[in-house]
């Protein structure tokens, strides 16, 4: 039978390749030593506790091994000296469009932002490389005093709610690159949702990285009071460099007592970026953390989103989608950690991978002994598309107690050369057809999307698989 | 529909060895033959199915010459349709979807498919069929009973409207109440520009659909071809009748 050539899988990114020259007011400049640490508390005017927490969180990172004994060696390529870790116009996001300056303000007007915001959004915060260019809030949302804003404002203009919760859900510790981000952290949002508040729109936040040689470091931080509810959506791009660039960000999620918050991510990095997040979420009695995690960029994606359930019947859920194409690695999973009785989890993971695209699979689901009523579910599918790719699965399930229920299924497929001729037949084009397939695959889940990000993710599938097919 | 000396092999096996057949417009043949004498081959090998290589010979469709076609999406635009015996699962594809996107592969660059005449066309053409509404839904051929596979296949064909179309065994798996719809399906599209071949194992499909010229395949040759009355010898005298009948011929 016919194989399926890289040729066909070629990829356009177009939509986020492109960069405009931005002049930088402050600049860190390569490498990371305390220096770097007081350059970026000078500038952020940080107080002293920040100072203190991210010297400590340095210490941490320096003393601890990259993971490559279980992760992908790809790390070993990260070169810390090259980097540059803070860089800005300033720290100040405006309140309106017209006041971002012109150099910045065309890169998210290509990218689409304000006419979203206009569209769909309660707001958005709009972050170039280390600080948020701007951030804005529909005033309805503002009045039912939704505080949204970006990290800097946070811990300076909302300490009490702030300090509460930072770096309680992932410790500095955590891993080796939580604890980069805690020493090196600028950008990102912090979000209070009062009890009760039903926030009807969602809050976007759009990450891009124009420099190069840099190193992205966002710090989100997202409390929702007792029975309110919040979407956040977070969407990123970066120019194609030649060298790598990092992105390595932390997100911590608090739903307190019968709150609900949805996490959705499309990630569409350029393949030189190395994506290493660490995303969790703490869901108190009755509470909700769902996370939408789509990966279709970057090098190397590392990125398992958690939910530790510390109420009783609370709920944790992650649903992720990972397109690894050429060249690309998306190492991805979830971490479901039950730590209260009748908390409920489930997962649903897809992976499609293409040409020497390769998708792992790592799932951790922990249900104590003492503990009874915890149900989880599992499903992982994974995609072939080509001999070349290759997939893995990790499921590491952990479940104790005899009143708790676990459920793991795992499958994988490939797109065969039959499916292709026969859709050929019907006169669909080899690459509209992979297309239609790969949208196939995804499809249940997709239509769990807002309207608007499902049709963002089509769109972006079916760039990935038309590409320059012949 | 005109196919000239066709030879076409898989790997080193010939399987068509110099097939002739024409047929006008407005009519339906039908080829028949035992297993393995090729007569499925033909209908990838039309189709440009990439495991099997013409070495030799040309088809004619029209003016078209079907082979400077390279791939069998492009065969298919130029009006040719394949109804399989075995038609492709493809999951998560709704059928809604997939007649969508082979109506769209058919509109210029910059055209759109005009959904509610879109849905009112499929609604017409799935009543014609009997085919439930909800069948729209559906991932296509996922989970599908034989019947509605081939159902399936005519529904297809009748939303591409063809110009030349290529039944390969249709039959096959169905029970008599969904060979009649089947055949009810076949024979509404029967027109004057209209060109069928129906590659069936059993006479019984005939009784059904009833072709203008029966053709016996043996060996990757057309071997004798005549009207519907042959397709009945055949069934009553089986195959070494037609291999008798070519060697007193001989």
């Amino acid at each position: 039978m016919e194989t399926l050539t890289k040729s066909d899988f070629n990829i356009d990114r177009s939509t986020g390749d492109f960069r405009y020259d931005v002049d930088y007011a402050f600049d860190a400049g390569t490498g990371l030593t305390e220096k770097t640490i007081d350059f970026i508390c000078d500038v952020k005017k940080d107080p002293d506790w920040v100072r203190a927490f991210r010297k400590e969180a340095l210490r941490k990172f320096e003393s601890m091994p990259m993971p490559t004994h279980w992760a992908s060696h790809d790390l070993e390529n990260i070169v810390f000296d090259n980097i540059r870790y803070y860089l800005s116009q300033g720290t100040e996001p405006k309140r309106s469009w017209d006041d971002v300056p012109e150099d910045v303000k065309r890169t998210f007007e290509r990218l689409g932002i304000p006419e979203q915001e206009r569209k769909f959004l309660a707001g958005v915060e709009a972050q170039f490389d280390s600080e948020a260019a701007y951030s804005n809030i529909k005033a309805a949302v503002g009045e039912q005093g939704v505080i949204f804003v970006g990290s800097a404002e946070g811990l300076r203009e909302h300490p009490e709610i702030f300090r509460k919760w930072f770096g309680k859900v992932i410790p500095t510790g955590d891993n080796k690159f939580s604890a980069l981000n805690s020493a090196v952290f600028s950008g990102g949002s912090f979000i209070y949702v009062p009890p009760g508040v039903k926030v009807k729109h969602p809050l976007q936040a759009y990450f891009r990285i124009n420099a190069e040689n840099f190193g992205q470091f966002e710090r989100t931080l997202i409390i929702v009071d007792e029975g309110a509810e919040l979407t956040y959506m977070e969407g990123c791009t970066a120019p194609k460099f030649e060298t790598a660039t990092l992105h390595s960000a932390v997100v911590e999620l608090v739903a307190l007592k019968g709150a609900k918050i949805q996490y959705i991510t499309v990630q569409n990095w350029s393949a030189n970026v190395f994506n290493l997040v660490t995303k969790r979420g703490l869901a108190h009695e009755e509470a909700e953390v769902k996370w939408i995690d789509c990966n279709i960029g970057s090098r190397l994606t590392m990125k398992y989103p958690g939910v530790v359930m510390k109420g009783r019947k609370a709920r944790g859920e992650v649903i992720s989608i990972a397109l690894a194409g050429d060249g690309q690695h998306q190492d991805t999973g979830a971490k479901m950690v039950h730590a209260a009785d009748d908390t409920t989890s489930n997962i649903v993971s897809k992976s499609i991978s293409v040409g020497s695209g390769r998708s792992t699979y790592r799932g951790l689901v922990q249900i104590g002994r003492h503990l009874k009523g915890c149900k989880n579910n599992t499903e992982c599918d994974a995609l072939l598309i080509n001999t070349q790719s290759r997939t893995d699965t990790y499921p590491a399930i952990t479940v104790r107690g005899k009143e708790n229920a676990c459920q793991h299924e795992a499958s994988v497929s490939k797109i065969s050369a039959e499916q292709i001729f026969y859709m050929q037949q019907r006169g669909i084009s080899k690459g509209a057809a992979m297309s239609l397939a790969v949208n196939g695959f995804v499809n249940d889940l997709v239509q769990q999307f807002p309207m608007e990000y499902s049709v963002e993710l089509k769109r972006l599938i079916d760039m990935e698989m038309e590409g320059s097919v012949g | 529909m005109k196919i000239e000396n066709l030879h076409a092999r898989i790997g080193d096996r010939e399987i068509l060895r110099g097939v002739n057949l024409e047929v006008p417009a407005g009519e339906v043949h039908a080829i028949m033959g035992k297993n393995g004498c090729g007569k499925s081959t033909l209908a990838k090998v039309l189709a440009g199915h990439p495991d099997y290589e013409v070495t030799e010979g040309r088809v004619m469709l029209g003016e078209t010459d079907l082979f400077s076609l390279d791939e069998p999406d492009e065969r298919s635009r130029a009006g040719l349709f394949v109804a399989f015996q075995y038609p492709m699962e493809i999951p998560g594809v709704t059928i809604a979807n997939f007649i969508r996107a082979a109506l769209q592969a058919r509109l210029g660059k910059g055209e759109e498919l005009d959904a509610v005449e879109y849905y009112e066309n499929l609604y017409a053409k799935m009543d014609a069929l009997k085919i439930d509404r909800n069948f729209t839904s559906r991932a296509v051929n996922e989970g599908f009973s034989g019947g509605e596979k081939k159902r399936c296949e005519i529904l297809q064909m009748a939303m591409l409207d063809p110009t030349f179309a290529v039944l390969d065994e249709t039959d096959s798996g169905l029970d008599i109440d969904a060979l009649r719809i089947v055949s009810d399906g076949v024979n509404a599209l029967r027109s004057p520009e209209r060109r069928m071949i129906i590659i069936t194992h059993y006479q019984r499909l005939l009784d059904y659909i009833i072709p203008d010229v029966v053709h016996v395949m043996v060996d990757g040759r057309i071997v004798m071809s005549g009207d519907k009355d042959l397709a009945k010898k055949l069934e009553k005298g089986g195959y070494e009748w037609v291999e008798k009948e070519i060697l007193s011929a001989a």
